[in-house]
């Protein structure tokens, strides 16, 4: 392990990059205030070698907390693991202050071991493993005070120090917003050479609120040219257990996501209904793929989309 | 910093889309219904939420000697608003901001922002505790702050990151005023059954497991998520609403802790 950036480091790619006091005494002062270096980060070259067996990278994004994110890409990596059981996939959670994955994983209480090639995943079944701050943390009360750089710094380890092996997909699930994670993820990312390094699935749910802030992240993705396969649409719709009298809950007053996909220009991959039995299982961190349900059959035509978006 | 402010409430949840918004703009809505002044100030700077929920998208902050000017709802200037929002030039265009930027915007919104003689400041947060929360944990050492409302829905997972939020608050000494639990059961408008959508009651047992109050619990209703868009309070729309049971009971609450 490295030593953490100091607390109000500029940032590498910054202009002040080694010259403002916080970077007195920082080991790296001296390279980030040379003008003569080009200013990347050295993470980067040691991500792109830790990932150099990874075939496929998928961020899911989303500008709006509490969407389904992280149960979007737990049923995501669930349901392609079922469907292809020879393909191995892995799960990273970049949500530093608020992961997610453990509980969904049904993995709470896992501990992840360090072997002579770095951090092993979670296993979670034969194909799919995971990697999460929340694995790293003594209680679930624990919380992460961090300003930027350090949660800079744990995403680089994540990439870089965790042996994720051979991998066909690793799905990297995302917090809110458009700042310190995703800038960084996309950095260590993205290689220019080659535009399909990364790709992006943005999730969303059909109130204005919501789109509100997910039309900020998919001109993120536009702005840092990362190719979206589309937006899936969460929690549209909700059908009473006791009379099947279909409610809007959270109403898509503005046309929801599909009126949002044709006004961004990019794909709606499909809906997922609100279903109690999901939220439950999630919390449980059950596997529901197996049964066939409306968001089982939604599922399924994603996902054949994501997979012939690839190559 | 705040010179004019008498009390600053700030409102939390370490997990995003829990209704820390709707929450913050219906209690400053409420509070000016009982007679205060109050400015609501939002630092989600990725995603504010607050100029479309009170309906003043577009509308353009001027700077005078003292610096900016808030958006006043309306004549009275009883609701001071300040956002990120209205200094956009389109509402699509997103803020791609390292902390440090972050971090210099929320001290200007303290330090800069021309706040009148205030009752109350409602602080509106994005998830997490990161930049924004510790900025703003760091600037309230200077201030009157009353402490923190912390605003979760019932089920497991997003229960995981308020505790974590819970703990931020214990270690950086911001008092918590008590715990609203949102979006718990839904009534079918068809069968009146009542369905836990998100579960129910974690509000409720986290309040009893971490001892701080329970302020209240708010069912799904899209009854209130249709005021969104104006400036029309819970409590003069819907004033049997729980909704507006529960507004009423926080703001006497505060009322008599301050």
């Amino acid at each position: 392990m490295q030593a953490p950036p100091p607390e109000h480091c500029p940032g590498v790619e910054s202009e002040q990059a080694g010259q403002v006091s916080a970077c007195a005494g920082c080991p790296n002062q001296s390279i980030c205030s040379d003008p003569n270096k080009k200013r990347e980060d050295p993470g980067k070259a040691l991500v792109a070698a830790a990932l150099k067996d990874v075939k496929h990278k998928l961020l899911i994004l989303s500008g709006k907390g509490g969407v389904g994110k992280s149960t979007v890409t737990t049923l995501l990596t669930r349901y392609l693991a079922r469907s292809y059981p020879d393909s191995n996939f892995g799960v990273l959670d970049i949500d530093i202050c608020g992961p997610s994955q453990p509980r969904l994983m049904g993995a709470l209480g896992e501990n992840v071991h360090q072997s002579g090639s770095g951090w092993s995943p979670v296993g979670i079944d034969d194909n799919v493993c995971l990697m999460s701050i929340g694995f790293l943390l003594g209680s679930v009360d624990d919380a992460i005070i961090w300003r930027g750089p350090k949660k800079n710094g744990m995403i680089r380890q994540f990439l870089s120090e965790v042996d994720w092996g051979n991998l066909d997909l690793l799905l990297l699930d995302t917090p809110p917003g458009t700042s310190d994670e995703h800038l960084s993820v996309v950095s260590y990312l993205k290689d220019d050479s080659s535009p399909d390094s990364v790709h992006a699935i943005i999730v969303t749910t059909p109130q204005e609120v919501a789109l509100l802030d997910v039309r900020k992240e998919i001109n993120f993705c536009k702005k840092q040219q990362i190719p979206i396969v589309g937006v899936i649409e969460n929690m549209s719709g909700f059908q009473c257990g006791h009379c099947g009298h279909s409610s809007e809950i959270f109403p898509a007053k503005t046309g929801g996501a599909a009126a949002m996909c044709a006004e961004m220009e990019v794909p709606l991959l499909g809906s997922l209904p609100l279903d109690p039995a999901i939220a439950k299982a999630c919390d449980a961190g059950e596997d529901i793929t197996s049964v066939k349900n409306p968001t089982t059959e939604a599922l399924e035509g994603i996902c054949s989309k994501i997979m012939s978006s690839f190559n | 910093m705040l010179d004019k402010v008498k009390n600053v409430i700030i409102v939390l949840s370490g997990k995003g889309g829990v209704g820390k918004s709707t929450v913050s703009t219906q209690l400053a809505l409420a509070l000016r219904h009982s007679g205060h002044k109050v400015g609501l100030l939002d630092i989600d700077l990725c995603g504010p939420s607050v100029p479309f929920l009170l309906g003043l998208e577009g509308s353009n902050i001027y700077q005078c000697d003292e610096g900016w000017v808030p958006i006043y709802t309306d004549a009275s200037k009883t609701l001071a608003v300040m956002s990120i929002g209205f200094l956009l030039k389109n509402r699509t265009d997103p803020v791609i901001w390292r902390g440090p930027k972050k971090t210099m915007m929320i001290r200007q919104f303290l330090t800069d922002v021309k706040w009148e003689e205030l009752d109350y400041l409602i602080i509106d947060t994005p998830p997490g505790t990161s930049d924004e929360h510790i900025t703003v944990m760091e600037c309230m050492r200077e201030v009157p702050c009353n402490g923190a409302i912390i605003v979760t829905t019932p089920q497991s997972v997003a229960l995981d990151d308020v505790r974590k939020e819970i703990t931020f608050c214990k270690k950086t000494g911001i008092k918590l005023l008590g715990i609203v639990e949102n979006m718990s059961g839904f009534v079918c408008p068809n069968c009146t059954n009542c369905t836990n959508i998100f579960s129910s009651n974690g509000g409720v047992e986290l309040a009893h497991l971490v001892q701080i109050p329970h302020l209240g619990t708010l069912p799904i209703d899209p009854r209130v998520g249709v005021l969104a868009g104006s400036t029309a309070s819970v409590l003069d729309e819907l004033p049997d609403s729980p909704t507006a049971q529960v507004l009423r009971g926080i703001v006497q609450h505060l009322v008599a802790l301050t």
